[in-house]
């Protein structure tokens, strides 16, 4: 057992904080995204220049191969990276859904072509990705799904519906799953395609939240023609190519995610030390000190539980247990600071941004609110503890 | 940075498994809980055999030399069998502190004996009024003919009706601060004016004594570490032996969890098993959280111990 890095990883922190000092994009508000990494659509062209100077210094995609534009380092490099742009609050990737899920999987599963064409624009921010997974009819029960694509000579053509789609209305590519033979068990008849969102027929409509922002989106097809050029890992072989970027979405997003929970339990406690209740700092009423003591506690477990996920995944073996607690434990953990902050916060909770006495600016009303959808996206909270009792204690199928 | 454990502790949990399987069973811990020993010579000669008592004791006192995250491994599956006894009691409270505090000659003479089986120790701290802090202790220990004479009562102090030496925690000057003036005595079990009662208690496989010090007289080298000195390291010892209780719970949480799921997969309601229904299922799922963020936080805590990081007695 050895929680030291080795002095050329402590370099490479060293590194990562030195540039991050120095490169910070000084239109980026740092205060607002204190607890929340969800781009805001005011932010995205900040963001599309911000990950293009992160990749020409050569740190986007740090666990790629070198022949797909990566760094060939390992998952500590990328760790690393994570938690010191978490502690430097510096803005997240845009294109994380590409660098995360579509890049690795088309490494995976891509013709030549393929990986030629496609990973080093995901990389640079050139083309921004997004998820056609989930249909009205088809969210936790993906197999479900119902958007067709039928062979017409050389071209498919789609027709259907995605939705909660996140970027749609600024993506350029799309992963996504149409049912290509419907009279095949439901898992086997499904192609994975890459999408050009420019294609004819293809209309994305932004849905608006309850935090009042569109994040995501329906996208509808309409004789949308692919060619077949464009089929990702063969024809009726979709479920196992999405299954892969799911896989990659779980690490994609775990890593730098426990940093984040330690900056929001920190905001807490600041946010705690400047509120008063009937006349006493917040800071001294014994209860809140028990529950911010708590957070703290799920927060240095979820960091302990990820190092041993991580250890499995360097010596090569598959996660355990461990892995598969994390999104869960994470979201747990995420709205109970979310939820202390609004109890923190007493009246002034109910300002949102834009109100003068609203407190930090409304941020913590956003990030409240943002993370009610937490235990839904990604695999909902219920889908994870089926999984687990499934997968991982080995309890029969319901 | 590698968060797991290396080929010899996977080694030593396969051994411990193996052994406990085969010595400490259902039947053996029943019987142990029924009576006030909780434990028989011949299992405990059994242990020494192991070179568990002194796994963690440096070699030049009869040790092994181990870490803690090496007792994590022992001490789990002694949790997953429930293992009854005074070991927490002998080796970690009692003997731990006399190697923190203890002068070579006392570390020589106790350490080894325990290591070999030949002695039991416990640690005599808390009082009636259970407080875990330094203000807590009123037991007092004044300077009298060539030594001194110890007077109080002791509560909750683990399995002092088996114990060959007590390290008894009193007061030899009152100070402002309630961290300074404790002192750390050895105290014999046959020492004149000690009194120890077994108490019944809810864990039968833990035996709890109230023990009342009227008078009794002990020596100046029963002095353990510096005179008002007692309190560093008395800390110390508390912090790291928690470890050891965390790490027994996180085995005996995993049995459970295992015993549950798989009564979960035989047992059948309404034509299938109960695991399939998801009123099981989450629950069973939540259990799994529960045991593995339980782990995380005791492996770092013994990891943090064996490294001597300062956050060490938080993480514990």
């Amino acid at each position: 057992m050895d929680f030291t890095l080795t002095p050329e990883q402590e370099a490479f922190r060293e590194s990562v904080r030195a540039w991050l000092t120095a490169n910070m994009p000084k239109e980026w508000d740092r205060r607002v995204t204190a607890t929340s990494d969800v781009p805001r659509p005011e932010a995205y062209d900040v963001l599309r220049q911000w990950q293009r100077t992160m990749y020409d210094a050569g740190f986007v995609g740090l666990t790629w191969p070198k022949e797909a534009g990566g760094q060939g380092l390992t998952f500590i490099e990328e760790m690393i990276l994570h938690q010191e742009m978490a502690l430097a609050k510096a803005p997240p990737i845009l294109n994380i859904l590409g660098v995360g899920m579509a890049g690795p999987t088309i490494v995976a599963y891509g013709t030549d072509e393929q990986k030629r064409r496609y990973p080093p624009k995901i990389l640079s921010c050139e083309e921004i990705w997004c998820q056609g997974y989930s249909e009205p009819n088809a969210g936790s029960d993906l197999a479900a799904l119902q958007t067709r694509a039928v062979k017409d000579g050389a071209h498919w053509v789609v027709n259907g519906q995605k939705v909660w789609t996140s970027l749609a209305h600024i993506a350029d590519y799309m992963m996504l799953l149409a049912r290509t033979d419907p009279d095949a068990p439901r898992h086997k008849g499904i192609t994975y395609f890459l999408l050009d969102m420019k294609t004819p027929g293809v209309t994305v409509k932004p849905l608006r939240q309850l935090t009042g922002d569109a994040e995501f989106n329906e996208v509808f097809f309409d004789n949308v023609r692919i060619h077949e050029s464009q089929v990702l890992g063969g024809v009726n072989n979709g479920w196992a190519v999405g299954m892969t970027t799911l896989m990659y979405e779980r690490l994609a997003l775990g890593f730098g995610l426990q940093v984040r929970l330690r900056i929001a339990v920190d905001g807490l406690i600041e946010l705690a030390r400047r509120m008063e209740k009937e006349g006493r700092q917040l800071t001294k009423d014994p209860v809140m000190r028990q529950k911010i003591a708590q957070l703290w506690i799920d927060t240095e477990c979820l960091k302990y539980t990820g190092a041993r996920a991580i250890t499995k995944l360097l010596k090569g073996e598959l996660p355990g247990p461990e892995a598969s607690t994390g999104k869960m434990v994470w979201v747990e953990t995420h709205q109970k600071i979310q939820e202390l902050a609004m109890e923190i916060e007493g009246p002034y909770s109910q300002l949102m941004r834009g109100a003068d006495r609203a407190v930090e600016n409304g941020a913590w009303q956003y990030t409240f609110l943002r993370s009610r959808a937490n235990s839904i996206e990604g695999g909902t909270t219920e889908i994870q503890k089926n999984i687990i009792a499934e997968r991982v204690l080995g309890l029969p199928k319901g | 940075m590698d968060f797991g454990f290396s080929p010899e502790q996977e080694m030593l949990r396969a051994t411990a498994r193996k052994f406990l399987e085969n010595e400490c069973t259902s039947t053996f811990v029943r019987a142990r809980m029924a009576e006030p020993a909780g434990v028989t010579d011949e299992f405990w000669a059994k242990l020494a055999e192991q070179g568990w008592l002194g796994l963690v004791y440096p070699e030049e006192y009869g040790g092994t030399g181990l870490g803690f995250v090496d007792l994590t491994v022992l001490m789990e599956e002694m949790g997953r069998v429930v293992m009854p006894g005074p070991f927490f009691s002998t080796v970690l409270l009692g003997g731990l502190t006399i190697l923190e505090a203890g002068s070579a000659a006392q570390k020589k003479e106790w350490l080894t004996k325990i290591a070999q089986g030949e002695a039991k120790a416990t640690l005599a701290w808390t009082e009636p009024s259970a407080r875990w802090d330094a203000a807590g202790v009123t037991t007092t220990a004044r300077a009298g003919g060539t030594g001194f004479v110890i007077n109080g009562t002791k509560l909750f102090v683990p399995d002092a009706h088996l114990a060959d030496v007590l390290v008894v925690v009193a007061r030899t000057s009152e100070s402002k601060k309630s961290d300074e003036g404790l002192s750390l005595f050895l105290v014999a079990k046959d020492a004149k004016g000690l009194d120890v009662q077994l108490l019944p208690t809810m864990d039968q496989t833990r035996k709890l004594c109230e023990v009342t010090l009227t008078e009794v007289a002990v020596s100046a080298d029963a002095l353990l570490g510096a005179r008002d000195g007692g309190w560093a390291p008395l800390s110390r010892v508390v912090a790291r032996a928690m470890v050891a209780p965390c790490a027994e719970m996180c085995g005996g949480a995993q049995r459970v969890l295992d015993m549950t799921t798989e009564s979960a997969t035989i047992r059948v309601a309404f034509g299938k098993p109960i695991g399939s229904y998801q009123g099981v299922k989450h629950r069973a799922a939540d259990m799994l959280v529960d045991v593995e963020n339980g782990k995380s936080l005791t492996y770092y805590a013994a990891w943090a111990m064996d490294e001597n990081v300062p956050e060490a007695p938080l993480a514990a």
